[in-house]
This record gives C-alpha cells, sequence and structure tokens, in this order.
C-alpha cells in the first residue's frame, strides 16, 4: 500500500514534468504539423543551462535560496527561448513549403547537432548540481510512510503555475488569439493580417521556455544529467502529448500525468527495468487503437 | 542607384548585429562556462571566435542575396523543380562498361588489399546493404522509418543466439535472420502503416529502442550487455579457424599456412555477391509495378487511393523488404565482428543510415552507394575529426533538406518508346 502510495506521488511529479514538456511538442504539431525531433534536445540544453546558473551565480557570492532559484528559472527560460527561436530559423523555416518528410529528417539533424554540440562543448562525462533544497514531509501509513520531499513539491507547484500562465497566455493575451487563430487555418489568419511566421517563432519559443522550466525543475530534484537526457524524456513526452490528443493543449497535460503515474506504478510493481519499454509500448498501443488520443480531434486529410 | 538594386549595407549591418546577440546568447553560456564539478572554467575567446564567425557569415550572406548572382541563386532555390531526368528510349548508359570493371576490381581486390583496407570496405559493404534496405523505405516508398537499426539487430542477434541456442551456422542464418526481419517488419508495419506518416517514424523509433532495451535487460537470453559471440561462415563446411572443431580448417584443406586474413577474404567475397544480387533485384523492383506504385504513393497518397492502390500492402512490401534488407546486413555484421553487443544497436546508428540515404538522393541507388562509402571510410581516414563525426551528419541533414532535398544525385530514369513495327 505504501508502495502505491510513494509511487503516485513519484508519478504525478514525474508526469507534470512530461507535460511541460509535451506542450512544446503539442503546440509546434497544432501550428506547424511536424514533429519538433529536437525539442528533447533542447530540454538537454536546459538542464546544461541549469548547471551553468548555478556555477555563476554560486561564483558571484549569490547563494541564497530563493535568488539562485529565480535567477536560474530566469536565465534559463530566456536563453533556451533563444535556443528555440534559432532553431526554428535555422532549421524549419526555409523548409516551411517542403514535404514534410524534409522538415522531419531536418529536425532530426538539428537533435544530432544539438546532442554532439553540447558533448563537444562540455563534456561526454556526466554532469551534477549540489543539493539546492533538501527535508521532506512523512506520513506514516500502517507500517510503512509515504515521503515527500520539498523539492516533489516545488517541482509540483512550479509546474502547475507555469501550465497555469500558458492557458492564460493562450485564452486571454492577443498573442494567444493570434496562436489560436494560426493553428486553425494558417493562410486565412494570414490574409487577416497576422504574421504567421512571428506566431510560428513565438511558439517555438514558448514551447523551449516550458521545456526550460521542466529541465530547470528535473536538474535540481536529480542533480545529475549528460548530454544524452534530452533522448528518452523527449520520447516520452511525445508520448504524453500523443496519450492526450496531439495538438490540445490540455491533453498534453493530462497525458504527461497520466504517463507519469502508469509508469511509476508499472516501475514500482512490476519491473523497473521495462519501464522505458513499457512506455515505448504504451506509445504504440495508443497510435495503433486511439490515434487522436484521450482529448484530440481526429484527423482528416483534406485535399 | 536606386534601394531595389542597390546594396544596403544598412539593413546588412542590422542583420549582423542582431545574428551576433543571438549567437552570444545561444552559443555564450554553454561554450563560455566549461562545468567543472560544481565549479567552472571560463572560455571567453571561444566565444569570442563563434559569435565573430556568426557574425561574419551573416553579413556575408545578407550581402550575397542583395548582388545579382545572389538574387539568380535565391530565385533558383525558390522555383526549383525536383523532379528526375528521363533519358531518351535509344540512350545506352555509360554503366555498361563502368559495373562490368567495378564488380572485375571487386573480385580482384581482396587479394591485394592488406586486411585492414580489408575490413574498412567490409563496413563499407554492410553500411550499402543498410543503406539499399532503407533506401526502399525512406527513398522509394517515403515512410521515414527511425528504428531500422531494430531490424539489423534482429539478424546479427538472430546469427549469434541462433547459433548459441540452436547451432544453426551462418548459410542458415542468412536466410532465415531475412525472414525474421521481413516478419518483425510486417507485424509493426500492419498497423502503423494505416496512419499518418510522422506518427510511422515516431513507432518505428520507440520499436528499435524496445529492441534494444530487450536485448541489453533480458540477460538470460541474450546475456545483455556483456553481448554472445557469432560463428564465422564456412566453405563447404571448410572453418576458417587455426583449428577446426570438427573435421579439417580451410588453410589445411588447401595446404596454405594459416592467415587470418582468409576469413575476411571469404566474407568481403559472399558480402559483395550478397550486395551485388540486392543491387540487380532494386534496380528491377523498382522497374516493376510494385516499384513504380511505391514512388507513387510517396508523391501524393490521396491520388494513389483514388485510383484504386492498396496503400497498406504497397507499404507493407516496402517495409518488409527494407526490414529483411537490414536484417541480411545483421548477420554480415555479426559475423564479420565475431561478437554482437546492445551497444551496437542505438539510434545513432539508425541516424547514420539515415544520413546515407538524405545525401545518396531519395531513391537513387548509385547514391546510396557512393555515400555509404563516404559516411564509412571517411571517419576512418580522419580520425582527429572522431568527436564531430554526429555534428557532421546533423549538419548535412540540415543543409541537404533546405539545398537538395532529393539527394546530390539526380534520379534518371530510362525513357521508353515503342518498338518498330508495333501497331499503335
Amino acid at each position: 500500500m505504501d508502495i502505491v502510495l510513494q509511487q503516485l506521488v513519484n508519478g504525478l511529479t514525474l508526469g507534470s514534468v512530461y507535460g511541460l514538456i509535451a506542450i512544446g511538442y503539442t503546440m509546434v504539431y497544432g501550428i506547424i504539423g511536424m514533429i519538433n525531433f529536437a525539442h528533447g534536445d533542447v530540454y538537454m540544453v536546459s538542464s546544461y543551462l541549469t548547471a551553468i546558473a548555478i556555477a555563476l551565480f554560486s561564483f558571484f557570492g549569490l547563494d541564497s535560496f530563493p535568488i539562485i532559484i529565480f535567477g536560474t528559472l530566469i536565465f534559463t527560460i530566456i536563453v533556451t527561448g533563444a535556443y528555440g527561436w534559432v532553431i526554428e530559423r535555422v532549421a524549419y523555416r526555409p523548409l516551411r513549403n517542403s514535404s514534410r518528410l524534409s522538415v522531419l529528417i531536418s529536425a532530426i539533424g538539428m537533435s544530432l547537432i544539438l546532442q554532439n554540440y553540447v558533448q563537444i562543448s562540455q563534456g561526454a562525462r556526466q554532469q551534477g548540481i549540489p543539493t539546492m533544497l533538501s527535508g521532506a514531509i512523512r506520513f506514516d501509513i500502517g507500517d510503512g510512510f509515504v515521503q515527500i520531499t520539498y523539492m516533489k513539491l516545488f517541482i509540483l507547484f512550479a509546474a502547475f503555475l507555469g501550465m497555469g500562465v500558458l492557458t492564460y497566455i493562450i485564452q486571454k493575451t492577443k498573442l494567444g488569439r493570434m496562436c489560436r487563430a494560426t493553428q486553425q487555418d494558417r493562410k486565412m489568419a494570414s490574409i487577416l493580417g497576422i504574421n504567421t511566421d512571428r506566431v510560428i517563432s513565438s511558439v517555438f519559443v514558448i514551447g523551449a521556455a516550458m521545456a526550460a522550466l521542466a529541465g530547470v525543475l528535473v536538474t535540481l530534484d536529480y542533480g545529475a544529467f549528460d548530454f544524452y537526457v534530452g533522448f528518452i524524456i523527449g520520447i516520452k513526452a511525445f508520448t504524453a502529448a500523443v496519450l492526450g490528443g496531439i495538438g490540445s493543449l490540455p491533453g498534453a497535460m493530462l497525458g504527461g500525468v497520466i504517463l507519469g503515474l502508469s509508469e511509476a506504478l508499472f516501475a514500482g510493481l512490476i519491473s523497473s527495468d521495462y519501464k522505458d519499454v513499457f512506455s515505448f509500448s504504451l506509445l504504440v498501443i495508443i497510435l495503433i487503437f486511439r490515434p487522436s488520443g484521450l482529448l484530440g480531434k481526429p484527423e482528416v486529410e483534406k485535399v | 542607384m536606386s534601394q531595389e538594386t542597390g546594396i544596403n549595407i544598412g539593413s546588412s549591418i542590422k542583420d549582423t548585429i542582431i545574428a551576433g546577440l543571438l549567437a552570444l546568447i545561444v552559443f555564450g553560456p554553454v561554450v563560455g562556462v566549461l562545468l567543472d564539478g560544481y565549479e567552472f572554467i571560463a572560455r571567453i575567446d571561444d566565444v569570442v571566435w563563434i559569435v565573430a564567425i556568426v557574425m561574419a557569415g551573416r553579413f556575408a550572406i545578407s550581402v550575397f542575396v542583395q548582388t545579382e548572382s545572389g538574387k539568380k541563386f535565391v530565385y533558383r532555390q525558390l522555383t526549383k523543380e525536383d523532379g528526375v531526368s528521363v533519358t531518351a528510349p535509344d540512350y545506352k548508359s555509360k554503366m555498361r562498361y563502368i559495373i562490368p570493371i567495378v564488380i572485375v576490381i571487386g573480385l580482384i581486390a581482396p587479394f591485394i588489399a592488406s586486411k585492414y583496407v580489408l575490413t574498412v570496405v567490409i563496413l563499407g559493404l554492410i553500411y550499402v546493404l543498410l543503406g539499399l534496405g532503407l533506401n526502399i523505405v525512406v527513398g522509394l516508398a517515403g515512410l521515414l522509418d527511425l528504428g531500422f537499426v531494430g531490424f539489423y539487430a534482429i539478424g546479427a542477434y538472430g546469427l549469434a543466439l541462433g547459433y548459441e541456442y540452436l547451432g544453426l551456422g551462418f548459410w542458415s542464418m542468412l536466410p532465415l535472420a531475412a525472414i525474421m526481419a521481413g516478419v518483425a517488419g510486417a507485424v509493426l508495419g500492419f498497423p502503423v502503416l494505416r496512419m499518418h506518416g510522422d506518427y510511422l517514424a515516431i513507432v518505428t523509433l520507440g520499436f528499435g529502442e524496445i529492441i534494444r532495451l530487450v536485448l541489453t535487460n533480458w540477460t538470460e537470453f541474450t546475456h545483455g550487455p556483456n553481448g554472445v559471440s557469432a560463428p564465422l561462415p564456412t566453405l563447404f563446411g571448410l572453418e576458417f579457424k587455426r583449428r577446426s572443431s570438427d573435421g579439417t580448417p580451410f588453410h589445411e584443406f588447401f595446404g596454405l599456412s594459416y592467415d587470418s586474413a582468409f576469413k575476411y577474404i571469404f566474407i568481403y567475397l559472399v558480402l559483395f555477391l550478397v550486395v551485388l544480387a540486392v543491387l540487380y533485384v532494386k534496380h528491377r523492383l523498382t522497374r516493376m509495378p510494385i516499384g513504380r506504385a511505391w514512388e507513387a504513393l510517396r508523391e501524393d497518397e490521396i491520388a494513389c487511393r483514388s485510383l484504386g492502390l492498396n496503400h497498406v500492402l504497397v507499404k507493407l512490401s516496402a517495409f518488409t523488404l527494407g526490414a529483411s534488407t537490414g536484417g541480411i546486413a545483421g548477420v554480415f555484421f555479426a559475423t564479420y565482428q565475431g561478437f554482437v553487443n546492445p551497444s551496437s544497436f542505438t539510434f545513432f546508428e539508425s541516424a547514420l543510415i539515415l544520413a546515407i540515404v538524405v545525401l545518396g538522393g531519395m531513391g537513387s541507388t548509385l547514391g546510396v552507394v557512393i555515400a555509404a562509402f563516404v559516411l564509412t571510410v571517411a571517419p576512418e581516414m580522419l580520425r582527429e575529426f572522431a568527436d564531430y563525426r554526429v555534428l557532421m551528419f546533423g549538419i548535412l541533414m540540415v543543409v541537404m533538406m533546405i539545398w537538395k532535398p532529393r539527394g546530390l544525385v539526380r534520379v534518371t530514369r530510362k525513357g521508353f518508346a515503342t518498338r518498330k513495327g508495333v501497331m499503335k
């Protein structure tokens, strides 16, 4: 019993992180219909930026916890957002009218570039950061106990705050209206005077910023990362996006939480060696039986 | 001089400054701050170099596109037609002289070449096979398969595990591995191929990773990361070892002194013949209705379905054929290495094979053969740039997609005309 509860807590935090990354996949897919293969590697870059920011802050003697956390968040989100913009400008915009296959191959190329670029500049070894926030709340249940670390609480809080801010931007602001209009019909939106290229760029920046938030949170919690972390978590976040219905924003968050919970339960109760196999199999099964996901609309191909 | 024809230096400088600032934000932290434990080492001069290069490049491009030749270049890029060239019906390709010469050289070469050169060429030929297999799937049928390495792994592990558990040798596993990989491709492909193209990429990627993870974690059966040894091929039962476990080894039978190069020469010759056979089959397939159907489906799926093509079966045939070619390549890889373990079958391998197909040109056979050798032999020559290999592949993919999405070698197709005396 206590294992199940503990894994539910772990799964919820993991799932909220998947949800944050899945937002990047789902928004980009919604607006230009491509799988941004390099998104997982954008997340990976943000883990490095987190460690770099922490190292810089402590070098300049700013070592109070709130300053480091917020400084790191702002720094990482801005720089990762710049990555999102540059990637779109360099690798995807020139291919706006090409076949989907070309764009996808270009995205895979971008993913390889990011991985190798970080490997060359920072070295192939695993990196780490010092523990920032320790301590936990403990609940005794029967013979066992469930423990929620403060860091996990912080992750949940920050992740849901991030999703809330994003939902506000998409639903209420002018930029959000332009995004939704472009998503519905890019040609019509541009006829009505929306600069769709700029909207697409801002979607990439928003997606990268969400991945950066996830990167900061996960790095603060786990403390260790290498240049390869983006690959696995990228596929899982994509699974979350597909599970929730690709193109749907609430779907990405819901899919992330469901994937995180089921993966944590599988790891806790059945086998942790095969938890990645479980997630990938889940992806294959969803795509076969319900490709439109939980909240997505079925895709109709028009001539 | 009006604004339209002259070069607007002011806007170029503005572009340059923006590019420089972005380069500073993007490259500054990651390149300039080298993490060292919880401390860091500052590398300001590297950042300065990168920013300077980016600014110089942006300025050069910005000025170039405003010149006359630059405008022409941009216009050509925007209006390029990426079709195929069709040769005249009575055109005789020079290839009919080149191919026999290449075959003869290929058959003589192993007896002259050193052992090192031979091993590099064998690896190149294995990638030719892989490239040809993936070229059917990606190049001809237009299905992006990112888990191709999974079929390669099935072939390689098929040989190693088939030998360990069932005592099957190279010659029985060669066709069996092709069938096994083909069946795996069909089982994976059948449900997936009905849906949208992009999803196929992710599903196959997941499949490739599942295969690798199972090979790593199922230690009782596959010995996990420790790997399994694979048998060498035999010549009518003669083994290429120093001492044979049963009967006479090859060198004693022919009265030669033992040389470890014999086995590579033999693997090379078998592989060379298999590559020729696959090339021939592929060459014929592209001229058969099924090959035409693949390419037609790649160009316009809706039109094909409207004309009554069964798109699932057509795609499935491409997928299965590609997968079985990958399986054959896997058998050769296992026997050439004498040993397989899961680390040979990572996603990077799939990406390398994809780079071969992209560079060689979607659907071009000759291009794939050349690209496979360039991408596998060049890293052997340029060992000091080994760290930058993946970066080069990535840049290659992006640049090729923007500049020449159909690859460097243009696809040519033979033209046909009615024979004399046939009623029109």
